[in-house]
């Protein structure tokens, strides 16, 4: 009886033991692919350098980031990108310190908190640029039994969203929408409780495109001063899936997850639907606020956007690299990563939710990504 | 020297005896002891080993108490400069704006109220199942079942409360939906039973929080009360039996006015849990900018929620402080509501 | 310790010449009926939160890669994997975490039951460790946040998380170790002084090894308790897809971690991975019960 006791605690550790020390993997692909060569657009890589890169920073890029490592591993073998989405901030101060290689950001480095200096120390005295790489298309994803071809404008949204009109037959809703039948329901909004780089670019939206009618500012944390907040995209896509009238702001992948109506926007061109081509129209529409090679993006110019054809609300994400200053080694990695990034790693980027870059705007960053030393 | 001779004498270890039912003649079997400890102590030589045991003892216990002061301590410091920003009063505002750093608007009431009103409500709910279960457990179960029964009840508290979260919102709440409809629409005259400032179709509200809070508090109520039930002398038990008094009177007339302050203690203990529970509460409770309305069917978030949901953003020391003064509130209430359910204990030596 | 009540109670409850009025039987079987039912109230949570678990994660951790595999390199809607690097996290940090708690509540208990008798450090210790017990993880986790993160600056690691867990730990050791020490006779003891052992012999030869398999249980069940804290791991550690060995740097999963991590992703292959990871979960803690139980068992017979 004894014996038999003691052989089953001894099992146990065993069993523990092994499960602590070999046999787990963190191969989940097969063999990588080949060493350097072009890519399918033809553009050249040049694989090798530091094997495993680090990077940090926004959330929102994180899917994107994943489908570019893939690629990165497909294309150079052996190399590996570790990307921890622990938010803008976190990212932007662990860049600073020299912590990871480069930063994922939701918003450019600020001047007042002196994070451009803090950064320019970290290059070894040279700038850091902004790259961005990720664009996330933002919808306005609704659930209303019977409409699904629901057309605002940002006045409108910003209306919504503040809690000014409350009813889904609201005349000025119905002005957009003239041939389509709306219910005399509450327009129930649902926001992101958790602070986020979305909800902050989403007031930035309303701010620039609803022209007054959103005074309530912008910031990570919702302040529409509506609605019911959910935690993070999923339960917030998850919710308004879940209520008949409810209306929400989230990436386009979650919306699609969960059978969301999306809203066209109408920027006075008449309504434009949320499509890659219509995405990828504002980004080339987009202008460059910063220098050179410095792609600091005018948000003003997307959100304000009367372009016809082209879908404003994105969230536009940057990596936050070193000009220059980098050793040999990572400045290698880190040009093959962004290369393959840019050009391979595009494919995928429609499934993630995200949209891919126009030709245009990917020359600009691939010039941009050349000109690291 | 005093305190030496104390020290030999082990503290605690007079009750088990005692409880066990042998009240042996302790102090005459002590009693030649204390000449040769005192004949040692008087020796001059302390042997080492025992004063580095001791002290590691007592560091330990000093440990601990300095530690409770640190925890307070080190939120007070880390709250006090983004206190100094607030623009807003900390205690009566119900903002919650903490982007901003040089324009930080905060104020706990809307945290303070939610959380107390979920945490009582599952206190409503946890009491009386508890006494039921722990009457059930001591009382009322066969012998030879009671055990595996009560540690049927501890799996309860074994579940992750992350677990408990995600059945309260994806399961629990779809079928408690008709319920708060039907409560709304009955009783809604009742300010705690108005519609709320959230919708009652999904489910995160107070109501459903407050249910599955009372689920996870359960053990513990349990726990506690069945181990003062358990002690009922019992003599006083025999003599109900004799009196002929039925099985309900028994527990009536002795158990219960023996266990009250055992049992009222455990539900202090159980009200503690539920004010500092995190994550079953994030998952659950929808987020509002409304104010809090007294109903159940409102949402909102509590301390502990809030500070969950802003955990990743924690980059700027000004704006994490909001929330560790947010947490020290938390830690204050906490602490207030455990001191209290040991003070109301303290006075009953029998429970020992 | 009511086993004599029940004996007793055998004894005399069959009432033999008096009758009970209605009113009173009425009132006793109500009440019977009442407590019974608390119980089966009870249940019903209990059973249904398992089923969920078991019905929707079982079908996820058949499979032999769920135990031996990380997420690296999958997308989030990208099926397979596993999630070793989230059961290695969750190990590790709960294993140090034990390796840190178990000696300072172990010392305390000792110096609560051995040393301190009724000083006014001893009774300010017990009254602190019932506020210890009180406190909760998210607090534990902004005191470690202070500390550890702000004041110290040091980065976000599995290690703060242990420490996070060592505050929720201590005092569970120090209550059970304290219940199992007062229960040694005193006779052991005084034997033991009677030979002329020093005390700290005394306590560490004879007391421990006398209660050992009480204190065990009560370190397993500790464990048990602090694997499935999830505020900790939020505040104080970042995630990680791949597996992290080291404790002290870089981002680690743990398998609460992993479930408020997939909390985010709305595909199927999410919600396999958090149903997945809450039974693999409940199977852990469920495994160090069950070791608990082993320990007490194998041990038990040196308290007799």
């Amino acid at each position: 009886m004894k014996t038999k006791q003691h052989g089953a605690v001894v099992g146990l550790i065993a069993a523990g033991a092994l499960l602590l020390t070999a046999c787990g993997s963190d191969n989940n692909t097969g063999p990588g692919g080949s060493t350097s060569g072009a890519t399918a657009s033809g553009v050249a890589v040049e694989c090798g350098g530091k094997t495993k890169l680090n990077a940090e920073g926004s959330s929102a890029q994180k899917n994107a980031i994943d489908t570019f490592i893939q690629a990165y591993k497909a294309k150079c073998s052996g190399a590996d990108l570790a990307y921890n989405p622990s938010g803008s901030g976190a990212g932007v101060k662990n860049f600073n310190a020299g912590q990871v290689d480069f930063g994922g950001s939701d918003s450019a480095l600020s001047k007042d908190k002196g994070e451009v200096e803090a950064a320019a120390k970290r290059c070894a005295t040279n700038p850091a640029w902004h790259l961005p790489l990720v664009f996330g298309p933002v919808a306005i994803g609704y659930k209303l039994d019977g409409v699904k071809d629901l057309v605002l404008d940002g006045d409108v949204t910003a209306k919504i969203f503040n809690g000014t009109v409350k009813k889904w037959n609201d005349p000025a809703i119905k002005a957009l929408n003239s041939g389509a039948t709306l219910p005399d329901k509450d327009i129930k909004v649902v926001y992101r409780s958790d602070e986020s780089g979305t909800t902050d670019n989403f007031q930035k939206y309303l701010k620039i495109a609803s022209k007054g009618s959103w005074t309530q500012g912008d910031g990570k944390q919702f302040k529409g001063g509506v609605g019911e907040g959910k935690e993070k995209s999923a339960g917030v896509a998850q919710a308004t899936g879940s209520v008949d009238g409810a209306i929400t702001y989230v990436e386009l992948s979650f919306a699609q997850d969960n059978q969301l109506s999306l809203a066209k926007i109408d920027a006075g061109q008449g309504p434009v639907e949320l499509t890659n081509e219509t995405v990828g129209k504002a980004i080339d529409g987009a202008k460059i606020k910063g220098e050179g090679n410095d792609l600091v993006l005018d948000l003003d110019s997307i959100y304000g956007t009367t372009a016809a054809g082209s879908y404003p609300l994105l969230l536009a994400t940057y990596e936050i690299v070193c000009s220059k200053g980098y050793d040999a080694d990572t400045a290698k990695a880190v040009k093959a990563f962004l290369t393959v990034a840019a050009t391979d790693g595009q494919a995928g980027l429609a499934d993630a939710g995200y949209a891919p870059l126009p030709k245009a705007f990917q020359d600009k960053l691939l010039t941009a990504i050349k000109a690291i030393a | 020297m005093n305190d030496r001779s104390v020290a030999q004498r082990p503290a605690g270890t007079g009750d088990p005896g005692a409880r066990r039912g042998v009240p042996a003649a302790r102090p005459d079997s002590e009693a030649p002891i204390p000449p040769t400890t005192e004949a040692e102590q008087n020796a001059p030589h302390v042997r080492p080993g025992d004063r580095i045991f001791r002290g590691l003892a007592t560091g330990s216990g000093i440990f601990i108490v300095v530690l409770i002061g640190a925890i307070g301590l080190f939120l007070l410091l880390q709250a006090i400069p983004s206190l100094a920003l607030d623009q807003v009063s900390f205690l009566t505002s119900r903002e919650w704006s903490t982007g901003d750093v040089n324009n930080m608007r905060y104020g706990i009431l809307d945290l303070l109220l939610v959380t107390v009103v979920s945490s009582a409500f599952a206190l409503v709910i946890a009491m009386p199942i508890a006494l039921g279960i722990a009457l059930f457990l001591t009382q009322y179960a066969p012998r030879r079942l009671a055990r595996p029964f009560a540690y049927v009840i501890d799996l309860l508290s074994a579940v992750p409360s992350i677990i408990y979260g995600l059945w309260g919102l994806l399961v629990l709440a779809p079928v408690l939906t008709p319920i708060g409809e039907w409560l709304t629409g009955a009783l809604g005259f009742i300010p705690l039973f108005a519609e709320g400032n959230v919708s009652i179709e999904l489910g995160g509200t107070i109501f459903t929080a407050g249910i599955v809070l009372a689920v996870m508090i359960l053990p513990i109520i349990t726990a506690v009360s069945r181990e003062v039930f358990d002690r009922t002398p019992a003599t006083h038990v025999e003599g109900a039996i004799a009196l002929g008094a039925t099985k309900w009177e028994v527990v009536r007339t002795t158990v219960l006015p023996f266990g009250k302050a055992g049992y009222v203690s455990a539900s202090m203990l159980g009200l503690g849990r539920a004010l500092g529970e995190t994550i079953a509460l994030m998952i659950i409770l929808s987020a509002t900018n409304a104010a809090f309305g007294w109903s159940l069917f409102d949402g909102g978030a509590t301390f502990a929620s809030k500070i969950a949901l802003a955990a990743p953003e924690f980059n700027d020391p000004r704006s994490a402080g909001a929330y560790i003064a947010a947490g020290l509130v938390l830690f204050v209430l906490t602490f207030v509501v455990n001191a209290i359910a040991r003070a109301i204990v303290a006075g009953h030596k029998e429970y020992e | 310790m009511t086993t004599e009540t029940a004996d007793l109670n055998r004894l005399a409850t069959p009432p033999t010449f008096q009758s009970v009025s209605g009113a009173r039987k009425f009132k006793n079987g109500l009440a019977t009926a009442l407590v019974y039912l608390a119980f089966a109230v009870a249940i019903v949570p209990l059973v249904w939160v398992l089923w969920t678990v078991v019905q929707r994660g079982l079908p996820v951790v058949l499979d032999a890669d769920w135990w031996q595999k990380s997420l690296s390199g999958l997308l989030s809607r990208q099926q397979g994997g596993g999630v070793y690097h989230a059961i290695y996290g969750t190990l590790v940090q709960g294993l140090v975490c034990g390796l840190i708690s178990v000696p300072i509540g172990l010392f305390v208990a000792i110096y609560l039951v051995e040393y301190g008798g009724r000083s006014r450090l001893s009774k300010a210790t017990t009254f602190m460790v019932d506020i210890l017990t009180g406190v909760p993880s998210i607090v534990a986790a902004l005191f470690v946040y202070t500390l550890w993160i702000t004041t110290f600056g040091l980065g976000r690691s599995g290690f703060a998380v242990s420490l996070a867990l060592v505050l929720l730990m201590v005092p569970v050791i120090v209550r059970t170790t304290e219940e199992m020490l007062k229960i040694v006779p005193d006779e052991l003891r005084e034997a033991s002084y009677a030979l002329g052992i020093p005390k700290w012999k005394t306590i560490v030869k004879i007391v421990i090894p006398t209660a050992l398999s009480g204190i065990l249980t009560g370190v397993m069940l500790a464990l048990a308790r602090v694997m499935g804290e999830t505020a900790p791991v939020l505040v104080l550690a970042a995630y990680a897809p791949f597996i992290n060995y080291n404790l002290f740097d870089g981002p680690m999963a743990s398998l609460p971690l992993l479930m408020a991590t997939e909390r985010n992703n709305p595909t199927q292959a999410g919600f396999d991975r958090i149903w997945g990871a809450a039974i693999t979960l409940v199977l852990i803690i469920t495994l160090f019960n069950l070791l608990a139980t082993v320990i007490s068992r194998w041990l038990a017979p040196k308290t007799k």
